[in-house]
Order: structure tokens, then sequence, then C-alpha cells
């Protein structure tokens, strides 16, 4: 089985898990969700009623595994339910709309972060000791904020003090959304303060772990022959140490993916972007079980794909995962 | 290479402990400056609610201090409803900081018995084990914790204590992990075997006191994360909003227009905190990870010659015997890991 085959299969498993704890966590919580919900929302109607009993599993229809099986079944026909606070609105529905805004974002101004966060950390590494590593303790500080914070802040200087860009949602008022130059450029306009919070706070964390596996790297041997050999320092950094101390990164880069989006969620919410973190704290409050529960699964699905693509990546980059892909 | 060494075996990689003053004098100043900036903010939490100056609770009804800006009887000013800004943060540091190392101790104490027991046991266990700690790693912690917390109709601090321990320990988890694999077959364990020392009293005198850096780092990154999440959740106003935490004051602040309102003394101040908070435990890490991997060091450490920095020689503690033996079932299991991309060869031989 070639290795990416295999990653396929455990997130496989990772994604069943996700499924099963999403399943559970509405049953273990003593004290009835859906009469909570009926007491919220009086104008449900009685079918409204039923599906959330299955879907939440009060009332208990049936035996747990049949419950189990035919959530799995609902699962996989995407169909998470109808919203119970904007009703009629199918949870499916609300989803498609919220979450390109999310992935669009959230995905951009990581891989900028990432990419400049390790061009400095290459920098950082091999002239350790300069004048980069002088200024880790203030990115450490940027680092150490919280998100939602420094996006308050930037708001605060460049969207309420100086005008220079707006201080919220998606896209100016009036606008339809669409495919048109209109629409486009107030979008981006819009996600400059969302993204630049984003690039800023995370930059730091990709540059100190590249800088301290490059530290690494620069001291293997193959490194110091290179540059016995006359090699130019170019080709020595890029080619030789570069090369070899980006795996470790991208690793890593996997594992970050759902920090980063969990740090986007909060950031949605102080912009009032209308993403899917938005969504889920309008959930939250207004104790809409099954749009909260389905958010849960979209995040943690997409988390789980982002890996997977990491995971071709490393396939790509590193010859040795190739290697491993031709002999079992 | 001459020898494969545990990291940093000594004790002086806990900077907090008493160290004699020759120690404290080694430590990378980078730690030195992260241990005071948590020392400042950990007697602030310990004094902080017998030294606050009024009831962070009580509402002044005068309406001359609502919003009032800093001066002599209230240091850092009112909130909207009166209340002094600066015994609401002495209260909360308590809160935050009293929560985050729970969960911080909670999550080590997990991750070391998940770590330990993985190495320690080898073969199926210790995929099987692996498995549980990268799915849960993968899976993203902060949406999963709204949601829990969502439904919860008590919002106490147990809940978001247990969950974020609940959800956290990975990662301490896969780098004790690949330390005791490497110190699982080194000589001394071999002799604590030899005398028919039994298997948990080699694990705790033996293997985790030769992993104590590596778990007072991994102590610290949850501390960190844990003040992270436990903000963050504050701020959306999931978690108990009647207690004062940093995180509560920053949505009190937040709801109430602090910053539009140009009520900079409400809001900075705990902004501010976490990161300090944050920023001396980073800088603290750093420094536990320069004792540990010399390399790392600043110019201090590494030798100018012939007009390049060269940093000391190879002292890098090898992590993890990656090419042990697995049994059929544990080879398999482990095949579907991605650090089985790093076994490299001698795996693909042996297939």
């Amino acid at each position: 089985m070639p290795f990416i085959v295999r990653r396929l299969v455990f997130y496989l498993v990772a994604a069943w898990v996700a499924l099963t704890i999403n399943f559970f966590i509405p049953r273990a919580i003593p004290g009835n969700a859906v009469q909570n919900v009926m007491a919220k929302f009086p104008n449900l109607q009685p079918s409204a009623y039923k599906a959330l009993e299955a879907l939440l599993g009060v009332g208990h229809p049936g035996s747990l595994w049949s419950q189990y099986v035919s959530y799995l079944d609902e699962i996989f026909h995407f169909n998470f339910g109808t919203d119970v606070s904007q009703y009629p609105a199918s949870v499916s529905s609300l989803l498609v709309q919220t979450l390109p805004w999310t992935i669009t974002l959230v995905g951009v101004a990581t891989v900028i972060a990432f990419l400049i966060g390790t061009a400095l950390g290459i920098v950082a590494g091999w002239r350790h000791g300069g004048s980069l590593d002088r200024v880790l303790p203030g990115l450490m500080f940027l680092q150490a904020i919280p998100y939602f914070f420094f996006a308050l802040i930037l708001v605060e200087l460049l969207a309420i003090k100086t005008q220079v860009f707006p201080s919220g949602q998606g896209y100016a008022d009036g606008l339809i959304p669409g495919w048109h130059w209109d629409f486009i450029s107030s979008a981006l306009y819009h996600s400059v303060l969302p993204a630049l919070t984003i690039v800023l706070t995370s930059i730091a964390g990709w540059m100190l772990q590249m800088r301290n596996v490059m530290i690494t790297t620069t001291g293997e041997d193959y490194v110091i022959a290179a540059q016995a050999k006359g090699l130019p320092n170019r080709r020595v950094i890029y080619t030789y140490a570069a090369r070899n101390a980006l795996l470790p990164q991208l690793q890593g880069f996997g594992l970050a993916v759902g920090f980063v989006v969990s740090g986007a969620i909060v950031m949605e919410i102080v912009f009032g972007y209308p993403g899917i973190g938005l969504l889920l704290l309008n959930a939250v409050t207004s104790k809409d079980y099954p749009l909260m529960q389905a958010i849960f699964l979209v995040i943690t699905f997409a988390v789980l794909l982002a890996n997977l693509v990491v995971d071709m990546i490393i396939v790509v980059a590193d010859p040795r995962a190739r290697r491993r892909e031709a002999t079992s | 290479m001459t020898a494969v060494l545990p990291i940093s075996a000594e004790p002086a990689a806990i900077p907090r402990e008493e160290a004699r003053p020759g120690r404290w004098r080694r430590m990378p100043a980078k730690a030195k400056v992260g241990a005071i900036l948590l020392g400042l903010f950990v007697l602030a939490g310990i004094i902080g609610p017998l030294v606050a100056p009024y009831d962070p609770s009580f509402q002044n009804p005068s309406p001359a201090l609502s919003l009032h800006g800093p001066y002599g009887a209230h240091l850092l000013g009112t909130t909207q409803s009166g209340q002094d800004v600066l015994s609401q943060l002495l209260v909360g540091i308590r809160l935050t900081l009293e929560l985050a190392f729970i969960v911080g101790l909670v999550a080590t104490v997990l991750a070391v018995i998940v770590g330990v027991t993985a190495a320690f046991l080898g073969g199926v266990w210790d995929e099987v084990l692996s498995l549980l700690t990268n799915v849960v790693l993968v899976i993203p912690a902060l949406p999963l914790l709204i949601v829990l917390l969502g439904y919860f109709q008590t919002k106490g601090q147990t809940a978001t204590i247990l969950v974020l321990s609940l959800l956290s320990w990975p990662w301490g988890a896969r780098v004790v992990r690949a330390q005791t694999l490497a110190i699982r077959n080194r000589d001394f364990i071999a002799a604590a075997r030899e005398t028919g020392e039994k298997t948990w009293r080699i694990i705790a005198w033996e293997i985790v006191p030769n992993e104590v850096s590596l778990i007072a780092a991994s102590f610290v990154n949850t501390v960190l994360y844990a003040i992270g999440a436990s903000v963050a959740l504050a701020f959306i106003g999931v978690t108990n909003l009647n207690s004062w935490s940093l995180g509560t004051i920053l949505y009190w602040a937040e709801s109430q227009q602090a910053l539009q309102l140009g009520a900079w003394w409400w809001f900075i101040p705990p902004g501010l905190a976490v990161a300090l908070i944050g920023t001396g435990l980073v800088l603290l890490n750093t420094g536990i990870d320069e004792l540990g991997n010399p390399r790392l060091r600043d110019a201090a450490s590494a030798s100018r010659i012939a007009g390049r920095w060269l940093p000391p020689a190879n002292p890098t503690p090898v992590l993890g015997d990656v090419s042990q033996r697995r049994g059929r079932l544990a080879g398999f299991l482990h095949s579907f890991s991605r650090s089985s991309l790093l076994d490299e060869t001698e795996g693909g031989r042996a297939r």
C-alpha cells in the first residue's frame, strides 16, 4: 500500500472518531437538549421535533446502535438536519454559505505566514546569532498576544482611529455576492485586516521552528562537506540545508493547521467576518445544537483534509517518501 | 558521533526550582527573563486577591466613576459600571493562572503516562497508544471545546479544566514517547532490570527523572496553550462569566464597547497581561530547549572562526530509536503514521 493510501486510512479513522464523539456528546450530557431547544423556539413544527430527537438522541428512538447507524447514514448524505434558530433553513445550506469565506481567508493567510516565517527561519538559522536572532523576543511577544486581542487592537488602530480599512464584515453593505469585480475587490479589501492578524501572530512560530531545525541541520556533516567543496553559500543554504530542514517544518505545518483554524474562529468573531467561526458562536449562543455539531464536524474534516494535502506535499518533496512509495 | 546522550539529565532544567547561584548564572538569558516575568505574575496571582483595593464586582453608583481614567484612587481606572479595573485584574490573574496550571499538571501527567507506557511496552500497545495520540492531536480542539461547553448548562471552571486537560496531552505524549524510546535500551535500564527492579520502579526512578527537562517543557507548553484557550473561550462568552478571569474582563470590556469608548485602561491591561504571561512562558521554554540543546544558544556559545559563527560541535541528542523491531501487527499499525516516513531504508529493506 502506498504511503498516501495508508495516511488516507488514518484520516478516515480520525474522521470516524470525530463522528463518534459527535454522536455521543449530546447523549452524554445530562438534561434534555431537545426540550431546551423547543422551549427556546416555540414555533417549531412537530416534524422538526422528530428530526431533532433523532439527531440528538433524546427520547431514545430505538437502540443506541440503530441510532448510531441512522446517524452515520444521515451524515453520509450530508444531511445535518434542519436548523432551529434560522428555521426552516437546512444546516447544510448555512455551511455552504459560510465555509468558502473561512477556507479562503484562513488558507491564504496561513500559507503566507508559513512561507514568510520559513524564509525568515532559514536566514535566522543560517546567520545564527545574527541580527534576526535579536528580534526573536519581540516576535515571541507578538505570538503570545491572543489572536482576538491583536485583532481588536488592529481594528482600533487601522479601522477606527485612522479609517484605512473597514472594521468588520466580509464585504460592503448593499453588494450582492457573485463573480463581479465590485464584490471581489470589496471582499479582498475587507479581508486585509483579518489576514494580517493571522499572518502577524503566527509568523513567529514558523520562524522559530525553522530556525531551530536549520541550526541543527547546518551542523550536519553533509552541509559541512558541501561548504568544504567550495559550493556557493546560496547553494549550500537552499539545496543542502534548507531542503532537509523543511521536512520537519512541513510535518509541523500539518499539526498546526488545527491550531490556526481554532484561532481563526475567534478572530472571525471579532471582525464579524461571515465565516464558519461566527456561525459557530451564533449557534452556541442560541443553543442551536444541530448547527453546533455540524460545524464541529465540518471544521474537523477540513483540518483532516489539509493534513492529507500536507502529506501529499511531503511525498512530493521528500525522496525518502517516494522511495518508500516504490518499495512498499 | 560520541555517545547517545539523553537531553540534559540534570534537574537544573527546571528553572523555577531554587537553584544554586551558579546554576542561575549558567541559565540562558532568555530563560532568566522568562522566569522573572512569569514569577511576577505568579506573585500577583498569589497575593493579588489579598491586596486588591476593591471588590472587583462592586459597582460604584457614582456617575463620576463610570469609565473614569486612571487616577490616584483607581490606578487603572474604572469600568462603565464603576468597577475597579486593577482589582479585577489582580483577582483575574489568579483564576487564569490557577486554571492553566491545573490543566498543565493534569495534561502533563496524562502525557507522561501515555508516552512512557507506549514506549516501554512497545509493540502493539505502542502503536495503539500512538494512534490514539495522533487522532486526538489532529482533531481541532477549540471547536470541540466550544461545542462541549455549549452543551453544559452550568458552565463552571471544572468543566473547562476537564475538557482542556483531556484535549491537550498528545503533544507531550509524543515527545515523552520519543525520549523514552531513546533511553529504554540504555545500559542503566538494563542494569536495573537485571537487578530485579519492578517495571513501575524502573519507570518512576530511572526513566522519568531522565526526562525532567522534556516534561518541564511540555508542562510549560500546555500551560501556555491552556491560557490561550481559556481566555479565548471566556472572551467569546462560553465559560462562566460570573467569576473574574483575564478572559471575562476582556469579554465585558468588549461587550460594553470599551475600545470604541476609548477606555484603553479597561481593555489594554488584561490583554497585555495575557501577552506578557505568554511571552514569559515562551522565553522559559526556549531557555529549557537551549539547556538541552546547546547548539540553539546565542552567539555567546558560538565561536567566531574565520569570520563565521560556528556553533558548538554536535551535542544534539538523538531522539527516538527509529529502527526498533516491530511485530507484524505493530508494524502494520505503524505504517499508517506519518513518522513511518522517517524509518527510511531499514523498513524498506525489511519488506
